[in-house]
């Protein structure tokens, strides 16, 4: 019985899981190295800044917003961190709150202009996301910058040689959401999500829900431009934009809802993992390179028209408009 | 006497320019009266001809975005909708290269919109996928086929005469470009006015549940709107390529998001239901020449990118305080 209620709530989330085992499965048998950690420390280090993402964009999401600026504020978290993320252990540890307190305040300027300013999610963000590139074009005309390689090693390496850091990174991340959404804050994000004017009948706080949705958000975004600066050891401002349309992707994959208040950081963790296996994949296939986009196009597609399958059980013609 | 005070803004302000659209222009005049007074060539006349060529692509790709937007609905494939459309009409005419057979480039571009607008439609009205999402999808598998293609057969990239007459042309010192924005201006005014297709538009925009319940076939209305704006995107894809002489990849990039704030400046809620053309004439004006005196002053990519965005908080955010206020 149990079992029958976790795959009634969770469907979409076990869903991408099993697409993304299935991948899995087949990365590692046709990978000449095959289930080894080395393989899998490269394969987590790809995933994890979309992994960060796609848990910012859900977050964001739950509200029933959606957040177009999430790939410029890692773009600009990420050149930020490749001024102030090197040096000293201190002054390390200075550049790293700098960097996660800039994703909070354009994730908080979102929030703000959505709520007070009262513009659509759309148009607000987007604008915020030009003027969030802009600043990352100032703080970093081009790619460059220094990031500290001994912090770098070891948050792209393994962990007590063990078990990859970018693995632990993406569990931190469902750790850090998970304590949130028990919060009254978390709870009200999803109530505000699934029903505004249930959740402001209820005496529900929703303009500081919201906020909070997006200023987590943009945490989330800044933690992932810090990875990505890992990676790369500088920063980019050119990041952006692929990041923010493979979030959204991500979530959908996850089982989502676009429409607010229902799905899970757990399942967009998986929809992230699922669109960078797919890339690994084809590499190691022998497809060529240029079919990946065409690739990664056809499985968002695929678990889009997934949506659909609603239709199926509608009784009532009116149903259809939800 | 009071009723009379009262009536009287009410009549000079019922010209086909509502507040938005008159905020708009208020701008466009200030920044050109300002950016005249520093820069004496914003005056002359070959400039502002210049300066509408350049809007001209912008301002048929925002009639099709302004259509999709009064349903309710958004159109992310655009920037992949143009370059296919470009990408495979030229591919048609460099394979047909005399000069009347050639035309059927034009046709192949202007079917490839209305296709991908068809299978937009399709997924919104039928099967009932938020357009954001589908829209998205579709436009990654344009950019996943364009590529994959691309990159195995070298096509032949040429524009055809009619494409390169229109692209690069004057007609009385007019850009040719320009007067196709007229074109499609006029056409989608009548669209929208005069034709029960657009009346039933502003129906489905407003509540596709209401719409429904009054016999308006409302997934027809759907998928109309979507091949209309496919094919505005392919139509702009392929002047494009008529203009820069061959089509290339990432040429529609630049016109998604400014696409979208040109409609949305122009007073056009996003919620659907509400909107006149006028203003995304205006809005494309004002993004067109914001864009053009920023770089006369050569101000950095950085300083573009921060000015349109404080300018469409500040000018969207004015509009949704005003209709607070009014409600």
């Amino acid at each position: 019985m149990r079992s029958s209620g976790i795959f009634k709530t969770q469907g979409r989330t076990l869903f991408a899981w099993g697409v993304f085992a299935i991948l899995m499965g087949v990365f590692l048998s046709v990978h000449p190295r095959g289930a080894s950690l080395g393989v899998f420390t490269t394969w987590s280090n790809q995933c994890a800044a979309l992994a960060l993402l796609a848990v910012g964009q859900t977050i964001v999401v739950l509200s029933k917003g959606i957040d177009l600026s999430i790939g410029p504020i890692m773009a600009l978290a990420n050149c930020i961190a490749s001024h102030l993320v090197n040096g000293s252990p201190s002054e390390i540890a200075f550049g790293v709150v700098i960097v996660i307190a800039t994703g909070a305040i354009c994730g908080l300027i979102n929030g703000l202009v959505v709520v007070v300013g009262k513009l659509q999610a759309i148009i607000a963000t987007l604008a915020a996301g030009a003027i969030f590139t802009g600043l990352a074009l100032l703080v970093r005309p081009i790619p460059g910058g220094d990031i500290s390689v001994g912090l770098s090693d070891a948050m792209t390496m393994e962990a007590f040689g063990v078990v990859p850091s970018a693995v632990l990174v993406m569990l931190g991340a469902v750790a850090l959401w998970y304590p949130i959404r028990r919060h009254p804050i978390g709870r009200s994000i999803i109530a505000v999500g699934s029903s505004e004017a249930a959740a402001e009948a209820s005496g529900l706080n929703v303009a500081r829900a919201k906020i909070a949705a997006y200023a987590l958000g943009g945490v989330f975004a800044a933690l992932g431009g810090l990875f990505i600066g890992f990676q790369t050891l500088s920063g980019d401002p050119s990041i952006g934009l692929t990041y923010t349309l493979n979030s959204i992707a991500a979530v959908v994959i996850g089982g989502t809802m676009l429409t607010g208040g229902a799905g899970s950081v757990v399942g967009s963790i998986a929809g992230a993992l699922v669109l960078r296996t797919i890339g690994s994949l084809i590499f190691f296939i022998g497809l060529q390179p240029l079919a990946q986009p065409l690739f990664e196009g056809t499985v968002l597609l695929i678990a889009v028209s997934f949506g659909a399958t609603r239709l199926l059980k509608i009784k009532n013609r009116m149903e259809v408009f939800q | 006497m009071s009723s009379a005070v009262k009536s009287k803004p009410s009549v000079s302000w019922s010209l086909p320019f509502d507040g938005p659209t008159r905020s708009v222009f208020v701008a466009i005049v200030v920044l050109i009266v300002v950016g005249g007074s520093f820069f004496p060539q914003f005056f002359s006349p070959y400039y502002l001809a210049q300066q509408m060529q350049n809007g001209a692509f912008l301002g048929i790709v925002s009639a099709g975005a302004m259509v999709v937007i009064l349903l309710g609905q958004i159109d992310l494939s655009v920037p992949w909708t143009m370059t296919a459309a470009a990408t495979i009409s030229t591919a048609v005419v460099g394979a047909n290269p005399q000069a009347g057979i050639s035309e059927l480039g034009l046709l192949a571009g202007l079917g490839v919109g209305a296709l991908v607008g068809f299978v937009n439609g399709f997924g919104v009205a039928v099967m009932r996928i938020p357009s954001m999402i589908w829209t998205l999808a579709t436009n990654n598998i344009l950019l996943g086929l364009l590529v994959y293609f691309s990159g195995f057969y070298a096509l032949a990239s040429q524009p055809s005469l009619v494409m390169r007459a229109i692209g690069q042309g004057k007609v009385m010192g007019l850009p040719a470009v320009v007067l196709v924005w007229i074109a499609v201006s006029v056409l989608t005014i009548f669209m929208l006015k005069r034709t029960v297709f657009g009346r039933n538009i502003y129906l489905v925009g407003t509540s596709e549940p209401a719409a429904y319940l009054s016999a308006i076939n409302t997934r027809r209305v759907t998928i109309l709107a979507f091949v209309f704006a496919g094919v505005m995107s392919a139509l702009a894809g392929m002047m494009l390529a008529g203009y820069a002489g061959q089509s290339y990849q990432r040429m529609g990039d630049p016109y998604l998001l400014p696409g979208i704030a040109a409609v949305v400046l122009g007073g056009t809620s996003l919620f659907g239901g509400a909107g006149r053309y006028a203003g995304t004439v205006a809005g494309v004006l004002l993004i067109t020449l914001m864009s053009s005196m920023l770089s006369i002053m050569q101000a950095p990519e950085a300083a573009k990118q921060i000015a349109y965005g404080l300018v469409i908080i500040v000018m969207v955010g004015l509009y949704s305080r005003r209709a607070a206020k009014t409600e």
